[in-house]
């Protein structure tokens, strides 16, 4: 990788072949996860098992969709606790919003990228915790002061006399300890596991079929059912000709609810043809008329009102009143998740509980979820949560959940509600379009004020309401309100504004997203004008903020930022403060004649404070580079009468392996803090691309996606 | 009854003959391990090989297979190039949520068993037709060097 001693090396990314053999010690029980302590147990938290064979279960609260966290929550167990990794399991934990709430988001939830940030603390504050009953145990079978004992790999051990005991032969003297409080943590210096490379634990079942995703789930007797919901979205059913479908081998049951039809058969392919031999018609019901059109052109007229107040530096007004202010409006449109793992959800309705199958970002949610829909307390509902084919946020959503109950409940035996990839593209909870207006006075080519207004929906409002404060969504405005630049003089506005008839959700990247690509592409418009270099007109504005300095040159430097390049090629930077990672960006790329964009190369550096796995974060930047270049290129939503007008991967279509340059990451060396990693990397990606664009062409590309024809025929400037 | 050769075995299904391969390996046969990702030959999840060739089993009604022997990603691994692979997958770290990556691997042994050392235009030629929504394609050919290298 690099010489670079602020850098990460490459050895500290993957270890030494030797280093890299580890006992991989996933397992996924098929019930039960999270279960009390059995006798020969000791479990003095909700996190920790640990059995009288010394294995140690970490019952994770964040859930693993790709993004490594079993492995690195799993590591700040094991690092505290010194426990022996080779026995380290993980199992997913059950709904129970007390034990194992987000600390940041105050729900059991798995999102906003700070699975490492929400459970730095208090995940190794409660291995500390169980070590310090352990050593006790041993002390007091040893009749020695605690003092004198230490631990390594799952044992204690008392130099003085030369003895040791495993984890396991004292789990039940440990459990009769009472937990000390404020144990001490390690000093990260010396760290044996956080920060070095460790190989993920969920990994090697995902490469010979035995991985259990949500989809896969098979109860004894499960049948398969698929549904449509009404193509006008809001639309209910109108009248069902079921005869057909009903004359088709492996039918077994049509289920017509109020807004939508399921199909129940003995397996996918009789649903989906029993589906589609259905004659439904359907009520549009009252968004019959919306369309791409209507809802930018809603969202245009709102972003002409003030905007609530959501941060207010010095006087912007007075600034502005002395001369020029450059303006420019920047637009996102909706974007859909598509989650490799189509929407899916099992659920067996029985007189006295309810048992479901899933892979959720929201236990409590889907419990919630199911419970409303089966219409049956909580309590009796139960819910195996799987490894996720993929998150994005459209798995922070529980809809499927209550439509699968709402199935089930008309089923006897269990039933394994799939979407098919067209209705999980067409009734998606959407990424929110944003029309966000930037104005910035330049006074001897630095900024003297700036005003940031972003209009959109709010989905925090709804996601979680106590958050959406005097007409303020935090998301909305995040990375624009505590933007990194040292601005004398700015306000930023929020403008709740609701798509008609369109449900919008949190997407991987959230309110930066947007943010991000408005500021990062209006500096390079700012820069330009001032006449500056766009890396060294943001660095003269990052005086305060010289982790995200550093990351900028880093990325100069290993970028080749400034080196010639062909006609119609060029580099563009992004730089970011978001989800607490210093992160800078250069996006290569080329412009044919055509206005068709070919990606040449993207480098990335980053500063995200304390790296717990290494290679984990690489992993994260790569393919959340590649989710961001992927939406720049192609994703877009649009409606027409009320329908969603996409449906499949020919017409929302992803990056493929052709067209994914080669991505570098740069891990810079920090002592700080951990910051998340899993979103930072879609966000930076795409202004870099658009500022790539805008130095290959001189067009200024205000709205996403990439308009080709924009950019056909253009010259260099 | 349709017979049909899946990882060396001879597998009886009673199923309509215009099925896709797809539901008759997951939700007949219980083999999971093929993914469902779009249905319409798109994305590559529901890769498997008959009779050593990649195919998309989510289009391939079980009537067309006759006597062809398919291969599923529960039985790759005792392939000499699907073990390269599954290794190589590992020592990379090539795997995020790793939902497509049963479509990859089958994806990548079959190139492998065509083509020893295969290009970069090879291996985009190859895999084009798989979709990683988690975006682990450097890693994905990186690892299919990796695994060519291994001879
Ligand atoms: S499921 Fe077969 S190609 Fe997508
Ligand atoms: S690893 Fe998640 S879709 Fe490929």
């Amino acid at each position: 990788m690099s010489e670079n001693p602020t850098e990460l090396t490459r050895r500290e990314f993957f270890g030494l072949t030797a280093s890299a053999v580890f006992v991989y010690g996933f397992h996924v029980p098929a019930s039960g996860a999270g279960e009390p302590a059995k006798d020969a147990a000791f479990a003095p938290n909700a996190f920790i098992r640990i059995d009288d064979q010394g294995t140690v279960t970490f019952i994770s609260p964040q859930v693993e969709m790709g993004q490594g966290v079993y492995t690195s929550l799993a590591m700040m167990v094991a690092e505290e606790l010194d426990a022996n990794w080779s026995k380290v399991r993980v199992e997913h934990a059950p709904p129970n919003a007390k034990l194992y709430f987000n600390p940041m988001l105050g729900v059991q939830a798995t999102g906003n990228s700070n699975s490492i940030r929400a459970f730095w603390k208090p995940l190794r504050q409660a291995s500390a915790t169980t070590r310090a009953c352990l050593v006790e145990a041993a002390a007091g079978t040893w009749k020695v002061p605690a003092a004198e004992c230490r631990t390594q790999e799952g044992k204690v051990i008392h130099d003085r006399t030369q003895r040791t005991l495993d984890y396991g032969s004292l789990v039940t003297a440990a459990a009769a300890i009472t937990p000390p409080k404020d144990v001490p943590l390690k000093d990260p210096a010396t760290f044996r596991l956080i920060g070095h490379p460790v190989k993920r634990l969920d990994t090697p079942d995902k490469t010979n079929g035995r991985a259990k995703y949500g989809i896969d789930a098979r109860p004894p007797g499960v049948r398969i059912a698929t549904l449509a919901k009404s193509p006008v979205l809001g639309g209910k059913v109108g009248r069902v000709d079921d005869s057909r479908a009903r004359a088709l081998p492996g039918v077994r049951q049509i289920v017509v609810l109020d807004d939508l039809v399921a199909v129940v058969g003995d397996h996918m392919w009789a649903a989906k043809q029993g589906l589609a031999a259905l004659d439904i018609a359907w009520n549009d019901g009252s968004n019959g008329a919306v369309s791409t059109d209507l809802i930018w052109s809603r969202l245009r007229e709102a972003s002409k009102r003030d905007g609530a107040v959501a941060k207010e530096v010095g006087r912007v007004s007075d600034v502005f009143a002395q001369g020029d202010v450059a303006t420019a409006e920047y637009e996102m449109p909706l974007l859909a998740h598509v989650t490799m793992e189509p929407l899916n959800c099992t659920v067996h309705v029985t007189p006295t509980s309810v048992e479901v199958w899933t892979g959720t970002q929201v236990m409590t949610r889907v419990q919630g979820e199911i419970a409303k829909g089966a219409n049956v307390p909580e309590s009796q509902v139960t819910v195996h949560n799987h490894l996720l084919g993929g998150g994005f946020g459209r798995r922070l959503e529980a809809d499927m959940a209550y439509d699968a109950a709402r199935i089930a409940k008309q089923v006897k035996g269990p039933v394994k509600v799939v979407w098919t990839r067209e209705e999980d593209i067409r009734h998606d909870y959407y990424r929110p379009a944003y029309h966000t207006i930037l104005a910035a006075r330049l006074d001897r080519g630095r900024i003297a004020g700036w005003k940031h207004k972003v209009s959109g929906s709010a989905v925090l409002a709804r996601w979680l309401p106590p958050a959406f404060q005097k007409g303020v969504d935090p998301d909305g405005v995040d990375s624009a309100a505590d933007i990194p630049y040292d601005i004398p003089n700015y306000r930023v506005e929020f403008n709740r504004e609701e798509p008609p008839g369109v449900n919008t959700a949190f997407w991987r990247g959230v309110g930066p997203n947007n943010n991000v690509f408005a500021i990062e592409s209006f500096m390079d418009e700012l820069a330009r004008s001032a006449g500056q270099d766009p890396i060294a007109f943001r660095r003269a504005h990052l005086d305060k903020v010289p982790r995200l300095q550093a990351a900028l040159d880093l990325v100069k430097q290993r970028s080749g930022w400034g080196t010639p390049l062909p006609q119609r090629c060029g580099r563009g930077v992004s730089a970011q403060t978001s989800f607490g990672s210093f992160l800078a960006t250069v996006v290569e790329c080329e412009v044919d004649e055509a206005g068709e964009v070919r990606l040449k190369r993207v480098t990335t550096a980053v500063d995200t404070g304390l790296p717990v796995n290494p290679d984990t974060i690489a992993a994260q930047l790569q393919g959340g580079l590649i989710f961001g270049l992927t939406a720049a290129l192609y994703g877009q939503i649009t409606l027409k009468d009320g329908r969603v007008e996409q449906s499949n991967f020919h017409d929302y279509q992803m990056l493929r392996m052709n067209q994914v340059p080669p991505i570098e990451v740069h891990v810079i060396r920090s002592a700080e803090l951990p910051g998340g990693i899993g979103e930072a990397g879609t966000a930076s990606a795409v202004p870099a691309l658009r500022n790539a664009i805008y130095a290959a062409t001189g067009v200024a590309l205000r709205r996403m996606p990439i308009d080709s024809k924009l950019l056909a025929k253009t010259v260099r400037t | 009854m349709i017979a049909l050769n899946i990882n060396g075995q001879r597998r009886e299904v009673d199923v309509p003959p215009d099925m896709p391969l797809l539901w008759v390996l997951r939700d007949v046969l219980g083999m999971t391990g093929t993914k469902f990702g779009c249905g319409m030959a798109l994305c590559g999840a529901c890769t498997v090989h008959l009779d050593g060739q990649a195919i998309r089993s989510c289009m391939t009604p079980v009537s067309a297979i006759g006597q062809a022997k398919i291969t599923t990603i529960e039985s790759v691994g005792a392939t000499p190039n699907g073990a390269k692979v599954q290794k190589a997958w590992l020592d990379l770290e090539v795997i995020q949520c790793g939902y497509c990556q049963s479509g990859q691997i089958m994806s990548a042994t079959a190139l492998l068993d065509t083509n020893r050392h295969p290009s970069d235009a090879d291996i985009d030629a190859a895999m084009a037709g798989n979709i990683c929504r988690c975006g682990t394609y450097p890693r994905i050919r990186e690892a299919i060097k990796r695994a060519a290298a291994e001879g």
